[in-house]
C-alpha cells in the first residue's frame, strides 16, 4: 500500500536514497525490455500470458478492439477485476489511466499496480493537461506520436514511453509510422550543432535538457516500446528491428483464433489453447527478433492473426493516436 | 579475495551476458567499460563460446520459460558444473538459487542458497540503498532494488557479501557463482563488474595453465 513517501525527484537526473526515486522507476521499465506486455481483461488471461511468458501484464475492462466496438466511454478497469488480477500472477500489474484523470491515478497508486499507463485508448478525462506524473510514487508509462510528444511525457514524469500506433486494429502500419519517426526525429538531432537545439526544443515545446539528453544518448532517455497493432510474431519483430525495445500486444493475442470459436464451450476452449500460442510465438519472436530462422519455426505454430480493420480505411474520427499530444 | 579488484586485462576472456529477456544491453555496456569483451547470449553456441556469464535482470518467469523452451537449461547446467563462472543480477539471482520462493518453473538451481521473489512487495517499494560489500574496496555500492528478491538461506560453502542494515542478505557468493539482488548494472560504479571480471579472468588462465603449473 502506498505510504506518504516524499517523491525525491529532480528533474529526471539521478535521483539519491529512498522508494520512489527516478532511478527505480525508470530502472523497472529497464527490467521489462525484451519483452512482451500483454493486455488481459480477466484473470484466466493474466495466468494465459503469464504462462506463455509475458514480463508484465496490463489489467483493463476491454481489450481496444472492443474499446472500439462497444463506443461509449472508456474508463480505468474496474478496482475489483485489477485487484483479481494482481492475485493471480506475480509478474508486474500495469493498469490504465485516462488521459489527465489524476485520481483514477490516484486510485491505481493506492492498490499497488507497477505501472500506469496514461493511455489515449481510454476516453480522455483532460483535452489539455496530463497528468502530472511527478507526484506520484508509482512509475508511469505513456505514448507518442513523434520524439516531441515523447519529450514532453518525460518532462512530465512519465518513466517509460510506447509509440502508439492505432491501438485494437491489428494494422500495424501506425506503430511503425511512430517508431520510425521518433527514430527519425533522434537521428535529425544528432545531425545538428549544440546551438541548433534550442530551436528543436523552442519547436517540440520541451526544456533544452531533454534535447541535450537525446544528443548525447542517441536514444530516448527512457525505455520506448511499441503499442498499437502488432498481431503476429512477424509484426512484433519488426518493432524490435525497427527499435523497439519491447512490445505491447493488446487485441492481437485475446482476438486471434477466431476460426475455433464457433460458439461452443469446446470451441472456446480450442480459441483458448490458440491464444496461448500466439503469445507464447510473440514472446519467443521478441527474444529472437532478428533471427528468420526462429521466427519461421515460431509462426509454425500460430492461429488466424486477428481480422483487424485497415487504418487507411477509418474516419479520423475513429482513430485514437491524436489523443493527448 | 583480492581487496580491490584491477582493471580487466587486456581482453582474453570473452563474457556472455544472457539475452534472453532483461536489461542485458546495460550489463554488456558495463563489462566493455570494464574493458572486458562481451557478446548477447541467446543460443546454445553463443552459450558454449563464453568464458563466464551474466544472467540479467528481468522476469524470472519469462526468463525461466525461456531458457527451457530454447533447450539452454541443461547446457547451461552442465558449463556450471564444468566451472563456467556465472554472476546473476536480480532475476539472474534466483535463476542461480537451488531454491526460490513463488517460481513456477526450475531455477538453474546452482547456488547453495535459498532466494525469495519480490521480497519487498510491489514496485512503489522498490528502493536505493548504499551497501559495505565484502571484496569491494572503496566507498559504500550505492545499489538500486526493483522488485527485489533477498537471500533468505545461505549453505556452507556460499559467502556472504553483502547485508541490508536490517540484516536480510543481498549479495553472495559459492566459488565462481555470485549471486546479487541488486543491480549494478543500473548505475556508473563498475566495482561488481571489475569483481566479476577478475573472477572468469582468474577462470580462464587456471583452465590454460598446465594441471600441475602455475597457479593463476
Amino acid at each position: 500500500m502506498t505510504t506518504n513517501r516524499t517523491p525525491n525527484v529532480s528533474s529526471n537526473g539521478t535521483t539519491h536514497g529512498g522508494t520512489a526515486t527516478w532511478t527505480v522507476k525508470a530502472g523497472l521499465a529497464q527490467m521489462l525490455k525484451g519483452g512482451v506486455i500483454m493486455d488481459v481483461v480477466t484473470a484466466e488471461h493474466a495466468e494465459v500470458a503469464q504462462e506463455a511468458g509475458a514480463c508484465a501484464v496490463m489489467a483493463l475492462e476491454r481489450v481496444p478492439s472492443d474499446i472500439r466496438a462497444a463506443g461509449g466511454v472508456a474508463r480505468m478497469s474496474h478496482v475489483k477485476m485489477i485487484k483479481e488480477i494482481q492475485a493471480a500472477v506475480s509478474i508486474p500489474v500495469m493498469a490504465k489511466a485516462r488521459i489527465g484523470h489524476f485520481v483514477e491515478a490516484q486510485i491505481l497508486e493506492a492498490i499497488g499496480v507497477d505501472y500506469i499507463d496514461e493511455s489515449e485508448v481510454l476516453t480522455p478525462a483532460d483535452d489539455v493537461h496530463h497528468i502530472d506524473k511527478h507526484a506520484f510514487a508509482v512509475p508511469f508509462v505513456c505514448g507518442c506520436r513523434n520524439l516531441g510528444e515523447a519529450l514532453r511525457r518525460i518532462s512530465e514524469g512519465a518513466a517509460m514511453i510506447r509509440t502508439k500506433g492505432e491501438a485494437g486494429t491489428g494494422d500495424i502500419v501506425e506503430a511503425v509510422r511512430h517508431m520510425r519517426a521518433v527514430w527519425g526525429d533522434i537521428r535529425d538531432i544528432q545531425g545538428m550543432r549544440d546551438d541548433e537545439l534550442y530551436v528543436v526544443a523552442k519547436e517540440m515545446q520541451v526544456p533544452v535538457e531533454l534535447v541535450r539528453e537525446v544528443k548525447r544518448l542517441g536514444k530516448l532517455p527512457v525505455v520506448n516500446f511499441s503499442a498499437g497493432g502488432v498481431a503476429s510474431p512477424a509484426d512484433a519483430a519488426l518493432m524490435m528491428q525497427l527499435g523497439a525495445e519491447g512490445v505491447f500486444v493488446g487485441s492481437g493475442i485475446f482476438k486471434s483464433g477466431a476460426e475455433f470459436d464457433d460458439g461452443t464451450a469446446a470451441g472456446r476452449k480450442k480459441q483458448l489453447a490458440a491464444q496461448r500460442a500466439m503469445a507464447t510465438a510473440i514472446v519467443k519472436a521478441v527474444t529472437h527478433f532478428n533471427d528468420p530462422q526462429i521466427l519461421a519455426e515460431v509462426s509454425m505454430s500460430i492461429p488466424d492473426s486477428m481480422r483487424g480493420q485497415s487504418v487507411a480505411q477509418m474516419p479520423a474520427a475513429e482513430l485514437l493516436a491524436g489523443r493527448g499530444n | 579475495m583480492t581487496p580491490a579488484p584491477p582493471p580487466a586485462r587486456a581482453a582474453r576472456a570473452t563474457l556472455g551476458v544472457l539475452a534472453l529477456q532483461g536489461d542485458f544491453a546495460e550489463h554488456v555496456a558495463a563489462l566493455e567499460a570494464c574493458g572486458a569483451t562481451a557478446i548477447e547470449v541467446r543460443t546454445r553456441a553463443q552459450l558454449e563460446a563464453v568464458d563466464g556469464l551474466i544472467i540479467p535482470g528481468g522476469e524470472s518467469t519469462t526468463i525461466a520459460r525461456l531458457l527451457l523452451a530454447f533447450e539452454l537449461m541443461e547446457p547451461l547446467r552442465a558449463r556450471i558444473a564444468g566451472g563456467l563462472p556465472v554472476w546473476g543480477t536480480c532475476a539472474g539471482a534466483i535463476m542461480l538459487a537451488n531454491e526460490v520462493t513463488n517460481l513456477d518453473r526450475p531455477p538453474i538451481a546452482a547456488m547453495d542458497i535459498t532466494v525469495e521473489r519480490n521480497a519487498f512487495g510491489r514496485q512503489i517499494d522498490s528502493f536505493e540503498a548504499d551497501l559495505d560489500i565484502a571484496g569491494i574496496a572503496g566507498a559504500p555500492f550505492h545499489a538500486v532494488f526493483i522488485r527485489a528478491p533477498v537471500i533468505t538461506r545461505t549453505g556452507a560453502g556460499v559467502q556472504v557479501l553483502a547485508r541490508l542494515t536490517d540484516g536480510r542478505i543481498v549479495a553472495a557468493r559459492q566459488g565462481r557463482l555470485l549471486a546479487t539482488a541488486f543491480h549494478p548494472e543500473l548505475t556508473d560504479d563498475r566495482r561488481v563488474h571489475a569483481l566479476f571480471v577478475a573472477i572468469v579472468e582468474e577462470a580462464v588462465e587456471h583452465a590454460a595453465a598446465p594441471a600441475e603449473g602455475r597457479r593463476a
